[in-house]
Order: structure tokens, then sequence, then C-alpha cells
């Protein structure tokens, strides 16, 4: 059941960019869903069309079986949480909260009761009377989402709202929002360039690149198998290796080695990609690497090395590693985890 | 020692100042305490004199001018409604004009601005004829309306608030839009508390521009009932007497009143919004 929906989504600033490019996209009740892209792809000016605050160039934007086109933004019944908060420096946390509410006419009973039920959910009770300006960053991000939870909308909006937080805090608040959202069963979009937080919080990702979505699914889905080049390489870090080369009698072939294909593909020139946890050190394995930069995380560790073409390939082993820095060696694909592509069209292809 | 020398050094040059504003206004108000006659023959005076009570009841209350219809203060309440008409007139119109400049994106705004902005160039004074060839077709000659109408539109104060508007963060109107604002609401409840400060600012400026208006009122008003301050130092207190010490004293009052009351709300909003 499609609740928020996008069909052939289109923005074309006045100056002539084209943020989005006729997107379409289901939402369904309760789901949270995250668009995850690199800087200025135009995730924020899909978000903003949802909320009103962008005039939509083409196509059509349903909300709850409505067209909200032209609906102005205060009658979307929508709460947006903005990455600075945007909380009305001139007005005390309570007034902040109330605000939307008073707007709606509910009467002051009830305004308080929804504001204080609020207020202790989200552990703000002891700043109702203070101003924004009297706040930490944290304490304002909680008032941020109170405004947005107190109204109980057809819809959450995030733009960023945890990048002003400090690594640790937005590890919390990343739970408590999932939890909030699932609690509330509002359906949600929220929007981050932090892969972390997309895998972690969403039901769905979409993963946009210059205005374009280039797939919709669930976190596994996405890293598992990446529709695209672009997802492949944007999901997932340390990134995926990938290695130019061609497909011949389903094999495929490059410089440095061969590998047999489990799927018909025909012979064409493609992208292997091969994720840095899929590889394991073997005695004969075939991809052979001079072992240039070593990273420890404790848990753990990621060797980066050259092969003989100067693919830059980066492998991960758990625990401590025993290679050292200049160390030649061997590695193979583990269970057929690869990705194929297309060189031309950077799609998919096993 | 340093931090010694230098907070005397910046007291001194600030006691300095003090006392160029305090001074003259010292020699004003004690020569005004003084009778007429002495003033006459010895000139100003520093020290207090006996006469306080009787100058300044006879400035307040002697009805002046030439058909004697008018007290100083009457002089003083006309000119402070015409300086507080055109204050408040001029704060409201001036948020209004900065807010459709800076809110409503026509694609003329910054054109409409520039409009506004060159009248600065055309002060009152030079467009006094068909200003007063208007407010003479509208039967406004020697009323308040008359008086305050044509200075209530200021560029100068349009331009500090459109100024202001601009700093305001775009996601501020955002957020109030959906939490259900319109464009009316996002006005009184949000641009008129923020720019506290700059309201009582532009009306303290404005209120002293009122104040000093000479040239209009003394072209627009034919009955002495419309007199306002400067015109009566002018005509009823211009001559070598004692009583004109008096009204300056006097004068200086209704100004000081506003600013003394506003300055409170200024300073209040100065430490509020940030
Ligand atoms: N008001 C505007 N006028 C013209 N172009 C704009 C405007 N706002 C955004 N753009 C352009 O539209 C594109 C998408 O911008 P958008 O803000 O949606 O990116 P984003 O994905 O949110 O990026 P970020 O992660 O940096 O916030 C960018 O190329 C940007 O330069
Ligand atoms: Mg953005």
């Amino acid at each position: 059941m499609s609740y928020l929906e996008l069909d052939n989504v289109t923005k074309i600033y006045p100056n002539g960019t084209k943020a989005v490019n006729e997107t379409s996209l289901s939402i369904s009740e309760g789901e949270l869903m995250v668009f995850v892209g690199p800087s200025g792809c135009g995730k924020s000016t899909l978000l903003r069309m949802i909320a009103g605050l962008e005039d939509i160039t083409g196509g059509e934007i349903k909300l709850d079986n409505r067209v909200i086109n032209k609906v102005d933004p205060s009658e979307r019944d929508v709460a947006m949480v903005f990455q600075n908060y945007a909380l009305y420096p001139h007005m005390n946390v309570y007034k902040n909260l109330a605000y939307g509410l008073k707007n709606k006419g509910e009467s002051k009973e009830e305004i308080e009761k929804k504001v204080n039920e609020v207020a202790e959910l989200l552990e703000i009770k002891e700043f109702l009377l203070r101003k924004p300006g009297q706040l930490s960053g944290g304490q304002r991000q909680r008032v941020a989402m109170g405004r947005a939870i107190v109204r109980n909308p057809k819809a959450f909006l995030f733009d960023e709202p945890l990048s002003n937080l400090d690594a640790k805090l937005r590890g919390q608040v990343r739970i408590e929002i999932k939890k909030l959202q699932k609690q509330m069963g509002v359906t949600s979009v929220f929007v981050t360039h932090d892969q972390v937080e997309a895998m972690t919080l969403g039901d769905r990702l979409a993963v946009i690149n210059e205005g374009v979505i280039e797939q919709v699914g669930s976190p596994i889905e996405v890293y598992e198998k990446p529709a695209t080049y672009f997802v492949a390489e944007f999901i997932g870090t340390p990134q995926m290796n990938f290695i130019n080369g061609k497909i011949h009698a389903n094999k495929f072939i490059s410089d440095e080695f061969e590998c047999s294909i489990n799927k018909d593909v025909k012979d064409q020139e493609v992208i292997f990609g091969i994720r840095p946890e899929n590889l394991k050190v073997s005695a004969n394995g075939s991809i052979k690497i001079k072992v240039d930069l070593i990273e420890k995380l404790g848990a753990d560790s990621i060797i980066y090395g050259y092969d003989k073409s100067n693919n830059y390939l980066c492998y991960r082993e758990n625990g401590n590693t025993k290679i050292k820095v200049n160390e030649e060696i061997s590695l193979e694909i583990e269970d057929e985890n690869y990705h194929l592509f297309d060189q031309e069209t950077k799609k998919r292809l096993n | 020692m340093s931090r010694i020398f230098r907070i005397t050094v910046s007291h001194s040059i600030l006691i300095c100042g003090v006392l160029l504003m305090i001074v003259p206004l010292w020699l004003v108000f004690a020569s005004s305490t003084h009778s007429n006659s002495f003033i006459y023959n010895e000139g100003m005076q520093w020290k207090i004199g006996g006469e306080f009570f009787d100058n300044y009841d006879r400035v307040l209350n002697r009805k002046g001018g030439f058909t004697k219809e008018i007290t100083a203060s009457g002089i003083f309440y006309n000119s402070f409604i015409m300086a507080f008409g055109i204050a408040s007139l001029s704060v409201f119109v001036s948020m209004m004009a900065a807010y459709s400049l800076v809110y409503f994106k026509t694609r003329f705004s910054t054109l409409f601005f520039w409009l506004i902005f060159v009248t600065l160039l055309v002060p009152l004074e030079l467009r006094i004829l068909p200003s007063y060839q208007i407010v003479s077709d509208l039967n406004l000659l020697n009323s308040y309306a008359g008086l305050i109408l044509p200075l209530s539109a200021s560029a100068i104060a349009t331009f500090f608030f459109r100024q202001y508007y601009r700093s305001i963060p775009e996601e501020l109107l955002e957020a109030a839009k959906l939490d259900g604002a319109n464009s009316w609401k996002f006005f009184i409840d949000f641009l008129v508390p923020l720019s506290k400060t700059m309201i009582a600012a532009m009306f303290i400026f404005m209120f002293v521009y009122g104040y000093n208006q000479y040239l209009w009122p003394l072209i627009m008003t034919t009955s002495e009932k419309y007199w306002t301050v400067v015109m009566g130092l002018k005509m009823i207190y211009g001559g070598n007497s004692v009583d004109r010490y008096t009204y300056v004293i006097l004068s200086l009052i209704p100004p000081v009143i506003i600013i003394v009351f506003l300055q409170r709300l200024f300073i209040q909003g100065l430490f509020q919004s940030k």
C-alpha cells in the first residue's frame, strides 16, 4: 500500500540546474525510507518538494491518496527536522513545540497535554522554559524532533538532522529515531549522505546520483546486489574493489587474473567488482598484490596494495593481521561473491 | 600599571564626551531659573536661580502667538502627536514594505527596492509644493493627519528592516510554514518579535526626525493651534528673554521620555536575541 508516492518527479531550478530527473518512488505507510547519495545529488531538493518548500517542475507527488503538488506547505501536514534545527529563537522550548498545535486551533489544555507527553518522551521536560539559545546542540536536536513529533503529522521529513552532533551522540540518536519512528508508525523520509546512517536506519534505501534514483531496496539488498556501478562504489567502506576486463566464453578475463562466471553473460567489456571482505588469502590465489598500507582497526585489519596492473585493491581481514607492509600476498575470491557491471551502461550484469 | 593607564585614558575620553553633552544643557537649565532682567543684564548663568516655578509655569500656560490660541504645552502636545504618529506609521509601513520585498519574491522586488531607496534623494523639502498641493486637495491642511502622512514612509527604515529580514535564516520561514503559519502569522509571530530591537531603534530615530520638523508644519499650518516645537521656538520664544531657555528645556522632555522608555526595550532585545 503506497502512502507517499512520487511519480516522474522533476525539478529544474530557475537557473537551469536539473536537480531531480523524472524520479518515481513509492513509500508505504509507516515505512522509513532513506535517501542517500553524494553531496549535490538532489536529496534535499526531493525532500523539500515533498514538504512543499520547492515547486515541482514536473510529475506528481501523492500523500495519503491526495495529489499535493499545489497544496501549501502549511496544509500538507508533514513535519520536517532541519539540519540546523531551525528552532524559533524567540520562543521557549514549550512554545516551540506548541506553535504548530496552536496554529491547528487546538485547545490550551490539549496542547499542554501533548507537549508534556512529548517532552517526557524525549526527556526535555526540564528545558521547557528555556530558549533554544540556552541549549546544547544535542538538546536542540531533541527539541527539533519534539516539534515534529508533537503534531503527529502524516509524514516526518528529516534533512541530515544528525550531522551537527558528535559521533557518539549521533549513534545514540540514530537508534532513538529508529525506535520512535517504529513506535509512532509515521511514514518517514530521512536524508543523509552518511551510508552508515542510511544502512542502520532505513527500512529501505533510495540511492540517488545526479538527480536519479539508482536503486531502491533494503539495506542488505543494496549492499549485496548493487544495481549499478555507482551504488556498488558508493555503499560500503572500505570501498568495493574494481577491476576492468572483459567477458569471453563465460569467463572474466583481465590482465591480472581470470575467473569463470556462474551465469550466462554475453561477451563484452565489464567492470568486475569485489568487496574487501570477500577476498581471502590463499597460497595459490590468482590475485597478487604488494601491500602498501595496513590499517588496524582492532576488530579487523584493512590491507591495501597494488596488483601488477596497478589497480589499488583493498582486502579486509578479521583481527590483528600478521601481514606486513611490502609483503606480496595472493588473494582469491570467496564463495563467488563478485559483481559484474557493464562498462557502457554501468548496470549490473549478474 | 598599563591597565590603570588604559582605564584612565579611556575614562577621560568618555568623561570629556559626557561633559560636552551636559555642560551646554546645564548652562541653559541654570539660566532658565533666573528672572528675565537678571539674565538680560548678566548673560547666561552657571548657578540655579530662584525663579524656577514662575518661569516654567508662565511658559507652559501663557497663550502665545499672534492670535493667542496656543500655549507651549499645546505646542509640545502637537509635536508629540506628530512625532509619535510619524514614528509609529513609518515603522509599520517600512516593516510591511520590507516584508514584501524580502519574502514575496516578485520578479521586480530588487527594482522596487531601489525605487524606494531613491526617494532618499527627494526629501520632503524638495517636493514640498506638490506635497502641499496633495494635502490641500485632500483637505488635510491644519490637521494632524496632514502633518503626519507625508512623512510616514521612510526609505531608510525600509532599508534597515530589509537588511535585517535578509539576515533571518530561510529555514525559520520554512519551519514556520510547515507548522501551519501563513504569511500574516509569520509576520506577527516571528518578524515582529525578532525585530523588537530594530523597531525600538527605528522608532526613536523616526520620532526625533518627526519632532525636529520645521518647514513642513510651517507651510501647511495656517492655524496656530497646530504649531509645533521648532516653529514655536522661532515664532514665540525667539526673543531675547529667559523664556526661550525655559522653552528649550521643556521641549527636550517628550523625546527624552521616548528614548528612556524605549531604551529599556532596546537593551532587553539586544540581550535576548543573541
Ligand atoms: N535554490 C537553488 N537554485 C539553484 N540550484 C540549486 C538550488 N538549490 C540546490 N540547487 C542545486 O541542485 C542540486 C541538488 O541540490 P541539493 O541541495 O538537493 O543536494 P543534496 O543532495 O541535498 O546535497 P547535500 O548532501 O550537500 O545537502 C545541486 O547541484 C545544487 O547546486
Ligand atoms: Mg542537502
